[in-house]
């Protein structure tokens, strides 16, 4: 118990510190992180550029304050519809099973094996190119299959358990069940899928930007400037290391969090 | 990531044009040497124990048909550069030497050439006279709709006697010339596609999908042969990965390198600086408000600082340019047009209140996302764009969509690309703009620019072409047809003890001339 | 034999659906086949012969039923871009993703498996482990393989990044150059089933009947492989199973970072190109591994559940 609230506490500091500043990147960076010359090209970090400068000269600390906060809405929003969907339609055929099963999996096995920049490019000729919500809707559907997949199984196997099984007989409506009884039940492989998937999620939108939807610059996003920061590997390094230390940390404190959450309510250690 | 990375630099670079003055009723002489030549050193040789081959790293893939009549990327033309020649072909110089002719006169109208004796195709066969023209009229042919080098259309006849070809024009034309860099190829064979023959220093071994393809010296060559062996082409696309290769001796030499990539590079290589040859511009859509104003257009030529583009996305390297012609064009390039837009922000505020927009607008600047030089510039443009009160936005798009939204359906705002020619000749890169061209996708329309471009094609002689291509020049300017910036500096990382990079005023790598210092 | 042919019509379903998908995405985004191919050297003329001879002005329904006409008769075309049979062109890069992805494979089930039972039963430093469990959740392949080839390849010069040896020549340079893009694609995977397993061992050891046994005199250890690990795992197969789909899809992004030239590399740089025969026959080979995938996870889950028996026994 100690210890899960150690990680609950840890979680907590941690993700909201970020949470903060991650708020204050909105309004408010050491410099504008588009201006140009900020100061030299290159320059390692210091007192002036924490995280030194990049090839405009431009700050990156401010530039990693904006693109987190990018990032982190538009993983987040991915990853909420990727949940939701997915935890729907693997709730479903979990526990209904049966030919709504079959099919909704045959679906799920065809959508996990079509390459998402072809859905992303799809998604871009519908509603137009250079929308934010472009990224987050296509990457979404992206990230359906993977969470059905997962919950399908946490809710076939809690299917048949005895307190579900009693608490159909007594008439309890199964969008109750599902939701009040099974759905904290699978958290534990849920959890874990979530965290993954965030990081998925960071990258993903990275390799969408080079499609033309997601953020494109001067804008930045974390996954852009690390790709970016690829490119500079022996001239900035530290280009790299901050954008790529930032989207660890990102993942590690919500995932320290998850953990936190999960052990209190399970009390387990 | 960055796929097809040149494409958008370079349209089809094919031909060079008579730069210097080698127009109409010259004679040109068989070089005593062959194109290898320039240096009369001893045998080049690697280190010892080392195969004299070299890795090439090359940041695109030949991903279409190898059939040099066919295949449109700069990229693919470039190393295929190696493999293929014409009646002629260019030199560093600029000029046309003959090739697989030995010597040719023209009168403007008339061209007459000589097929060089024992020039040998890759599989073995001498080339013949049948080779040859029917190389050209597979060229010429308009039955789909149009040629597939559309100045070849002007042949009237083809004459052949014996080794003479004579080919008459229906009207003069001086840069017919550069037509015939076309390469030659064996009329009856069925495999260019996949397997290419031609009769250049270095023959075709093989292509592996984006991974390599594979060079070696042809035996054979009728002139200078090559100094390597075996040339292999490693294809790798991202960033790091090509700085990483160069690092770790995977890869000799590596073209097309950015200032900072160039820069990342230790004590192991020697950076060489040519030019890339193209017009890079914020080209803009004449249809679409508000650039249909000619206020507003010159409002952003004042707008935009070009040397704080070049100082800051390009560590000060890159030529300026004022309108649609490249430095290496020696005597079309009119350098005085690249001072006729100094940045001031007053005039462009100015200009802008003028038009109608006291407060600037908002637009949107689409750019290919597989070319980082352009975002880059991009970049710079919207911060510069921002002290005018115009409020830019970049929209990256994939090639793919780039090729058919801009491009060919001409459905954007603004856009950061690099255009050259098609084949190396001023028209070339000024047809475009011309009201009915199929490609003038800025949708410029200006009676007194077609004026020009008609009178310059139709010119008598060289000098009252030049005056009329450089009127073209100038009108393209004077009206701010698009926001010209630069012509990129062609950055080129030699391994140390490799030495023989010579540079053209076309997109070509020419490795023939390359070798280990002894 | 009833459960076989179900299993057999329902692959085909799948792989029916995935393949038009395709075609139809592929008629739904801009820029065909036909401006990928003439670049900026297209014209409105060149433009609409070549869609002529290429059979792209005709309607989408006759197209794929051609496509699909060629596929069952085992013709897969010609690959628009380096107009090469797409068989010939895709022959040697199935192989090295094939190889590649069980490299991932065995890597992840080899570590992540042990440790994750090994981890299960142990309570020492267990805040410290499940720290650096999240840790290694959280690190991106991306930023892992820049790390590797940066360190291995650069540094110790272990392999050369970006040049992949032909495995045919060097096998083991090959291996070697494999392995540490599985490496790369493995590390987060390999938290996760860790943290998965420990979870689920968990929980079953805390479970009843584990208790009864247990007090019955049954070792810890024999009870912990003979019921526990049978209840703990079908998740974690399901799971692994669904590794394998998106370590496919992972390679795409490894297969750039390391230069390596297979399927995932080819996929992106065709879509780019419009060359559809190339994009549908990587979809469907991918919809086969992704679906045989899910097939042999079910059966093993079966295997050690039968509640799980196609069709449920609700």
């Amino acid at each position: 118990m100690k210890r899960g609230n150690g990680f609950l506490a840890a979680g907590l500091a941690l993700t909201g510190l970020l949470a903060a500043l991650v708020l204050l990147g909105f309004f408010w960076t050491p410099c504008d992180p588009s201006a140009m010359a900020a100061g030299p090209k290159f320059a390692p970090p210091s007192l002036a550029h924490w995280m030194g400068t990049d090839n405009f000269g431009r700050d990156i600390f401010s530039r990693v304050l904006q693109g987190a906060g990018a990032t982190a809405s538009i993983a987040l929003a991915t990853l909420a519809i990727g949940a939701v969907g997915g935890c729907l339609a693997g709730a479903l055929t979990g526990y209904f099973g049966g030919p709504v099963d079959e099919v909704l999996m045959r679906l799920n096995d065809a959508l996990t094996a079509f390459p998402s920049i072809l859905l992303a490019l799809v998604v871009i000729s519908l509603l137009g190119p250079g929308k934010k919500s472009n990224v987050i809707l296509a990457l979404g559907l992206v990230f359906i299959p993977s969470f059905a997949r997962v919950s399908r199984t946490a809710f076939t196997s809690l299917r048949d358990v005895n307190y579900i099984q009693s608490a159909r007989l007594m008439g309890a409506p199964g969008g109750r069940i599902l939701a009040l009884h099974m759905l904290p039940n699978t958290l534990a492989v849920l959890l874990p899928a979530l965290t993954i998937g965030f990081n998925n999620a960071v990258l993903a939108e990275a390799s969408m930007s080079f499609l033309g939807i997601g953020v494109t610059p001067p804008d930045a996003s974390l996954g852009y400037m690390l790709s970016e920061a690829q490119g500079m590997l022996f001239a900035a390094p530290w280009y790299a290391a901050g954008t790529g230390l930032a989207i660890v940390l990102m993942v590690f404190s919500v995932g320290l969090l998850g953990e936190g959450l999960r052990r209190r309510d399970k009390g387990v250690l | 990531m960055k796929r097809k990375l040149l494409e958008v630099l370079l349209l089809l670079g094919l031909l060079c044009a008579v730069l210097c003055g080698c127009g109409g009723g010259s004679t040109a002489k068989t070089p005593e040497e062959g194109p290898a030549s320039g240096s009369s050193e001893p045998e080049a040789q690697p280190p010892a124990g080392q195969p004299n081959e070299i890795t090439v790293g090359i940041a695109q893939d030949l991903d279409e048909s190898l059939d040099p009549h066919l295949a449109v990327a700069a990229g693919t033309k470039e190393v295929m550069f190696n493999v293929f020649e014409g009646l002629v072909k260019p030199t560093p110089e600029g000029d046309l030497v003959p090739a697989v002719a030995s010597s040719f006169t023209s009168d403007g109208t008339t061209y007459t050439f000589t097929l060089r004796e024992g020039v040998k195709f890759h599989n073995g066969q001498a080339v013949e006279m049948e080779d040859v023209v029917a190389s050209i009229e597979r060229n010429a042919d308009d039955s789909q709709g149009e040629a597939l080098i559309p100045a070849l259309a002007a042949i009237e006849r083809m004459e052949v006697e014996g080794n003479q070809l004579a080919i008459t024009l229906a009207q003069p034309d001086n840069e017919f010339l550069a037509s015939l860099t076309l390469a030659i190829l064996p009329r009856d064979y069925g495999q260019q596609d996949t397997a290419p023959v031609g009769t250049g220093p270095f023959r075709f071994v093989s292509r592996t999908a984006q991974d390599s393809i594979v060079l070696e010296r042809f035996e054979d060559y009728w002139g200078e042969p090559a100094y390597l062996d075996k040339v292999t082409f490693k294809i790798i696309e991202n960033a790091d990965s090509i700085l990483m290769s160069l690092q770790s001796g995977a890869v000799d030499l590596f073209a097309h390198l950015t200032s900072t990539q160039a820069a990342q590079l230790g004590e192991d290589f020697n950076i060489e600086e040519g030019t890339m040859n193209l017009v890079q511009a914020m080209y803009l859509n004449h249809a679409e408000k508000p650039f249909d104003d000619v206020r507003v257009r010159q409002a952003l030529c004042y707008a935009i600082d070009r040397q704080q583009i070049l100082d800051l996305a390009f560590d000060g390297y890159g030529s300026l340019i004022g309108s649609s012609m490249y430095p290496a064009f020696g005597k079309y390039f009119d350098e005085e047009l690249t001072r006729y837009y100094t940045h001031d922000v007053e005039k462009a505020k100015a200009l802008l209140a003028d038009a109608g927009y006291p407060g600037g607008f908002s637009m949107a600047i689409t750019v290919p996302s597989n070319y980082q030089p352009h975002i880059d510039t991009a970049q710079v443009i919207v911060e510069q764009l921002k002290q005018v009160g115009i409020t830019a936005e970049i929209q990256l798009v994939e090639w793919g969509s780039w090729l058919s939204d801009v491009y060919a359906g001409r459905q954007y705002q603004a856009t950061v690309v690099g255009v050259d020619a098609s084949t190396m000749t001023a028209r070339a890169l000024l047809e475009r703009f011309t009201s009915t061209a199929g490609n003038n996708f800025i949708n410029y329309n200006n009676a007194e620019y077609d004026a020009f471009f008609q009178e310059a094609i139709t010119a008598a002689d060289d000098a009252a072409q030049t005056a009329a291509y450089k009127q073209a020049e100038a009108n393209l300017t004077e009206n701010a047809a698009n926001v010209y910036i630069q012509d990129l500096a062609d950055l080129v990382a030699v391994r140390k003890g490799l030495e023989g990079v010579r540079f053209y005023p076309i997109y070509v790598l020419d490795l023939s001339g390359v070798r280990y210092t002894a | 034999m009833k459960d076989l042919l179900k299993r057999v019509l329902a692959l085909l379903a799948t792989m029916l659906a995935v393949s038009f998908l395709t075609f139809a995405a592929f008629s739904l985004i801009s820029g065909d086949t036909a401006t990928a191919m003439l670049g900026t050297s297209a014209t409105p003329e060149r433009l609409a012969a070549l869609r002529a001879e290429l059979g792209l002005d005709r309607p989408l329904a006759v197209r794929y039923g051609k496509w699909l006409l060629g596929f069952f008769t085992g013709d897969l075309g010609v690959s628009t871009s380096y107009q090469q049979p797409v068989r010939e062109l895709l022959a040697p890069k199935v192989g090295l993703t094939l190889w590649l992805s069980l490299m991932s494979f065995v890597l992840i089930t080899a570590v992540s498996i042990p440790l994750g039972v090994w981890s299960a039963g142990r309570r020492r430093f267990e805040g410290a482990r499940t720290a650096l469990n999240q840790l290694g959740m959280a690190v991106p392949p991306f930023f892992t393989g820049i790390l590797l080839s940066w360190v291995f390849g650069v540094g110790l010069k272990w392999f050369m990044p970006g040049q992949f040896p032909d495995a045919g020549q060097d096998f083991a340079g090959a291996a070697v150059y494999l392995f540490f893009a599985a490496a790369a694609l493995s590390i987060p995977r390999i938290a996760m089933t860790v943290r998965m397993l420990r979870s689920t061992v968990q929980e079953e050891l805390g479970k009843d009947y584990v208790r009864t046994a247990i007090s019955r005199g049954n070792g810890r250890r024999a009870v912990l492989r003979r019921h526990v690990l049978k209840n703990a795992l079908p998740p974690v197969v399901t799971f692994l199973a669904q590794t394998m789909a998106e370590i496919v899809a992972g390679s795409i992004v490894v297969e750039q970072v390391f230069v390596i030239p297979g399927l995932g590399r080819m996929l992106v740089a065709s879509i780019a190109n419009r060359d559809y025969p190339v994009v549908q026959a990587i979809v469907v080979i991918l919809a086969l591994w992704v679906v045989l995938a899910g097939t042999a996870a079910d059966l093993i889950n079966q295997r050690i559940d039968p509640r799980l028996r196609l069709g449920g026994a609700a």
